[in-house]
């Protein structure tokens, strides 16, 4: 065979890879599609029953206060097989005692099996998906995230699979569901219409490993991030409704419906809080990362290019969060701002920084 | 494991009384509110006060953030002067404005300085009472337990037939095990957990003082400079010898490392066909260099990622582009010209432009001395018709060369300093061709255009040369900012992951003559960690103590009457 003919198929190879790529990732598109509307059914067809308990909660613990401290003191049992003693637990003072919503069900069974649906799709589709971008990394030759298309069709996976990871390790976050894949859908969308890049030509300062580390990390930051933006939101949400209960307010009926759902306003603010927290270490040093690799790249490792400047901002932004909630004792509302405006500073080095601002690393351009 | 229940939560204000218990879990100063004494002495220290709380910190370090905004939307000179001299002109009335902001070099401006060093100044003094108070902490001991183990956030209790100083062995013991700091104190033993915690929070904020220094010290004492070699040229490291150099404050010439080096061969390979054609694969120069004023000459690559590290300087390939050797002859057929003249790329695909200047050694056909500027535009590979405004790949595949002439007066020597690629045509006029047009032609190698009426001739050399880009940059202090950075990541892990933590456990012969054990913990914020630990160790303690039956069927919660706030609970 002659070398120009090897060529030949290599670049038939590609482009048919390439187009192999583009089916699976509109196809999980289409599945994600069918998620969302299971997801739909689960709070749509889930029972609103249950709802009151943050009310319950909230209305009894009023008379409770008066009482004298209930103090469980578990003993062992009178027989002869003695149970081991059982760990009493207190939450800090002045913490409202919410109990944790039922999830997007509502204890109802025929949500639930929506819900368990609609895991299975989300599943099904991420499994598509990534398999869209195995494949495109396989035509391009290179890791998938040498511009914005390639970069969009990543996060979202690795976004979903952050979710996925949280429902293996039976963390309770399947209420987060809809919310995720809603946005994923605007995610792939965006990056399939606007951003939509067929081919693309990687410059050798990317070749290097730190390419891998760095964006990679990344990435999976950027995922956790929103996963603890979302849940932050929804805090703010279920906060205010709960001091609208407080204070002797009847919330609208949807907010009512969909709030009483949520986990307490407590144990929101709490995974949102873990969740920033566990990433922060390696947002830090993805930061370091990439100060090396634009240290062997571009000469200098901090030069103040706007990506460097917003990483920069991003971290600080991060660190305010940690730092009031460690230290000023900003929990609550205030401190969940400060984690909406970090937020906000990563949403803005991702998109606006590549759209509006150009620097040394535009080439990951639109 | 042990199960856990949850107790709704008493009134807060009794909380108190977990006393010294709950103190010193962590070395976070307090906040308290404080009016300045009077005179100068007073109003410092309320001033220092201030600065190093929690408060002023948090200020700050969203001052930075905002701060460090315009300069990621303004140009900066530091980055960019180009577009820093281009925004002047277009925003007459806001340039001014921004100068005597400092927003074009917003990362060294007074205030920007202000805010990090404001920043830096608090966090040291952050940092020096809290070690104190940490090492104080490791040298004495975890506090006793509080009188009532009932208020804290986790709790256990049972009855046993053992002896209470058998259990409290027993517990000491475990507890150690466990990697507890724990002593026994009076009726209970004392332990705590996860020291890491703090001092990996203090090593994070002395890294983060690190890093900055040493930024700080390579900013000033750093050097940077770019040059542009053709092959076949070298370049020997002193200030004159630099296209563009920029220096740190304190840098001084005699820091620049000796050495020189010469650009034997640059090579770069791009792919060919696919969807990614034209994608460099590969820029590679190949140089000798040598260290010192004598020293041995040595080959080497220099590669875009891997640049050459020389003493304290580095060598890096940033640019690349072709460098056409040009010929050009007056009207008597004398060669007065005869050079590699580099072209800057424009594009992608290295569609290049450049001057040729002819200052002087030239005649016209009338014998009169005059100045020579060719304009000259590079396709490496045309394309075809239709396609002669870029270059469709990289590499030299079908290069042509565009030439448009003009004869005059350069204008170089009128002192303003003028870029060697641009051509200044106020004193120069243009060449016609047959039609009347101006004179513009496109050469292959080898080709020669003849200038109209004996005005001699500009030949495009078969040899085609290419130029490599270096930025040759020294910053001490980098290694130091490398180590910072990895302490800081490992002492922030630490800080976040690990869990500071109090365990207690009492036992004490009730009125029966039973043993009645109580075991407590306390983290420093609420975790679910605590009371599974508590759970954990209770389970095992339980087995070497385990329960007497229950004398009283249905016990009721009876909390201490007295509340005293849990004074007894000093560190020992
Ligand atoms: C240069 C800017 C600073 C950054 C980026 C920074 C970052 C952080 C971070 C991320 C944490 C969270 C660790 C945790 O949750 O335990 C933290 C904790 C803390 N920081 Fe800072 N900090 C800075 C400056 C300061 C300053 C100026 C002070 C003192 C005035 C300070 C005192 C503390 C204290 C007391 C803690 C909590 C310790 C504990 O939880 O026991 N920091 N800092």
């Amino acid at each position: 065979m002659t070398s120009a003919a090897t060529t030949e198929l290599a670049v038939a190879t590609n482009e048919h890879l390439a187009s192999i790529s583009n089916t699976l990732i509109y196809s999980a598109m289409a599945v994600y599609t069918l998620a969302f509307f299971a997801y739909i059914a689960e709070w749509l067809l889930g029972s609103r029953s249950k709802v009151g308990r943050t009310a319950a909660a909230l209305t009894a613990d009023a008379t409770k206060k008066a009482a004298a401290p209930a103090v469980t003191v578990k003993k062992a049992g009178s027989t002869a097989v003695l149970e081991r003693p059982k760990v009493v637990v207190r939450s800090a003072a002045g913490a409202r005692d919410v109990p944790d919503g039922p999830g997007a069900h509502g204890g109802d069974e025929q949500g639930d099996m929506y819900g368990r649906i609609a895991v299975s799709l989300t599943v099904l589709a991420f499994l598509v998906e990534l398999a869209g971008v195995i494949a495109r990394a396989a035509s391009v030759e290179r890791a998938p995230w040498g511009n914005m298309y390639e970069f969009n069709i990543t996060f979202s996976t690795v976004a979903v699979g952050v979710y996925l990871a949280l429902l293996a390790l039976k963390k309770n976050i399947r209420w987060l569901g809809l919310f995720l894949i809603t946005t994923v859908l605007l995610d792939l969308g965006l990056a399939v219409t606007v951003l939509y890049t067929a081919s693309d030509q990687l410059v050798p300062a990317l070749h290097s490993y730190w390419l891998y580390i760095h964006v990679s990390t990344a990435i999976f930051c950027g995922a956790v991030f929103y996963v603890g933006a979302v849940a932050t939101i929804l805090y703010l949400f279920k906060d205010s409704y709960e001091n609208k209960l407080l204070g002797g307010g009847t919330p609208g009926k949807f907010a009512t419906s969909v709030l009483e759902r949520l986990p307490a306003s407590a144990s929101l603010d709490k995974f949102a809080y873990r969740v920033n927290a566990a990433v922060f270490p390696l947002w830090t040093f993805t930061i370091i990362a990439g100060a090396i690799w634009a240290g062997d790249a571009w000469g200098r490792y901090w030069n103040w290019d706007p990506k460097e400047t917003w990483s920069f901002i991003t971290w600080v932004a991060y660190a305010c969060y940690l730092h009031a909630r460690a230290t000023a004792g900003w929990k609550g509302r205030k401190a969940a701002y400060l984690a909406l405006i970090a937020f906000g500073c990563w949403l803005f080095n991702y998109y606006g920084v590549n759209i509006f601002v150009s620097g040394k690393h535009s080439y990951a351009g639109v | 494991m042990s199960n856990t229940t949850t107790d709704t939560s008493p009134d807060g204000a009794e909380d108190q009384d977990l006393g010294a218990a709950g103190a010193q879990l962590s070395t976070a100063p307090r906040e308290e509110p404080q009016l300045p004494g009077l005179g100068v002495i007073g109003w410092a220290r309320w001033f220092w006060r201030q600065l190093t709380s929690m408060r002023v910190a948090l200020l700050l370090l969203l001052l930075l953030s905002l701060g460090a905004i315009p300069g990621s939307l303004i140009p900066q000179t530091g980055i960019d002067i180009t577009k820093v001299e281009d925004f002047r002109k277009s925003h007459t009335v806001l340039a001014p404005i921004y100068d005597k902001l400092g927003l074009f070099h917003v990362y060294s401006s007074v205030w920007f300085s202000a805010i990090y060093i404001l920043l830096f100044v608090s966090l040291i003094g952050c940092i020096v009472p809290r070690t104190w108070q940490f090492v104080g902490q490791l040298r004495g001991r975890p506090p006793g337990a509080p009188k009532r183990l009932t208020r804290l956030p986790a709790y256990t209790t049972w009855r046993t037939e053992a002896d209470p100083e058998q259990v409290r062995a027993a517990a000491l013991a475990l507890l150690k095990k466990r990697r507890f700091r724990a002593h026994a104190a009076g009726d209970s033993v004392a332990a705590e957990k996860g020291y890491v915690r703090e001092l990996g929070n203090l090593a994070f904020h002395v890294a983060l003082i690190v890093l900055l220094t040493a930024f700080a010290w390579g900013q000033m004492f750093k050097s940077d400079g770019t040059k542009l070699v053709v092959e076949g040229d070298g370049f020997s490291n002193s200030i004159l010898q630099y296209d563009d150099f920029k220096s740190g404050s304190l840098f001084t010439n005699d820091d620049l490392a000796p050495f020189s080096f010469d650009l034997k061969d640059f090579k770069g390979t791009y792919e060919l066909t696919g969807p990614n054609r034209g994608t460099p694969r590969l820029y590679q120069a190949t140089m000798k260099y040598s260290q010192g004023a004598y020293g041995k000459e040595k080959s080497t690559t220099v590669k875009v990622n891997s640049p050459l590290k020389i003493g304290d300087a580095k060598v890096y390939l940033v640019s690349h582009g072709y460098a056409p050797v040009i010929t050009v002859r007056d009207g008597k057929g004398d060669v007065v010209y005869q050079d590699a003249v580099p072209l800057l790329p424009l594009d992608g695909n290295v569609t290049s432009t450049g001057v040729v200047k002819v200052m002087d050694g030239y005649k016209n056909a009338e014998g009169v001395t005059e100045q020579l500027g060719i304009k000259a535009f590079l396709l490496p590979t045309y394309g075809g018709a239709g396609q002669e405004t870029a270059s469709t790949f990289p590499a030299l595949l079908n290069p042509v060369l565009n030439l448009e002439p003009y004869h005059g007066d350069l204008g170089v020597d009128s002192g303003i300093p003028q870029s060697v690629y641009q051509l200044n045509k106020n004193h120069m006029k243009d060449y016609k061709d047959s039609d009347g047009k101006q004179l513009r032609t496109n050469l292959k190698p080898g080709e020669t255009l003849t200038l109209p009426n004996g005005a001699g001739s500009v030949t495009f050399e078969k040899q085609i040369k290419e130029w490599a880009g270096f930025e040759i940059v020294q910053e001490p202090g980098s290694g130091w900012a490398l180590g910072g950075a990895v302490a800081a990541i490992l002492g922030l892990a630490a800080s976040l992951f690990i869990q500071r933590r109090r365990v207690w456990v009492r036992a004490v012969r009730g009125a029966d003559g039973v043993t009645v054990v109580e075991m407590a913990g306390l983290g420093r914020s609420e975790s679910a960690k605590v009371p599974e630990e508590l759970g954990d160790l209770a389970g095992t303690l339980y087995d070497q103590a385990p329960g007497a039956p229950d004398p009283d069927p249905d016990p009721s919660p009876t909390p201490d009457p007295q509340v005293v706030p849990a004074e007894g609970a000093e560190k020992q």
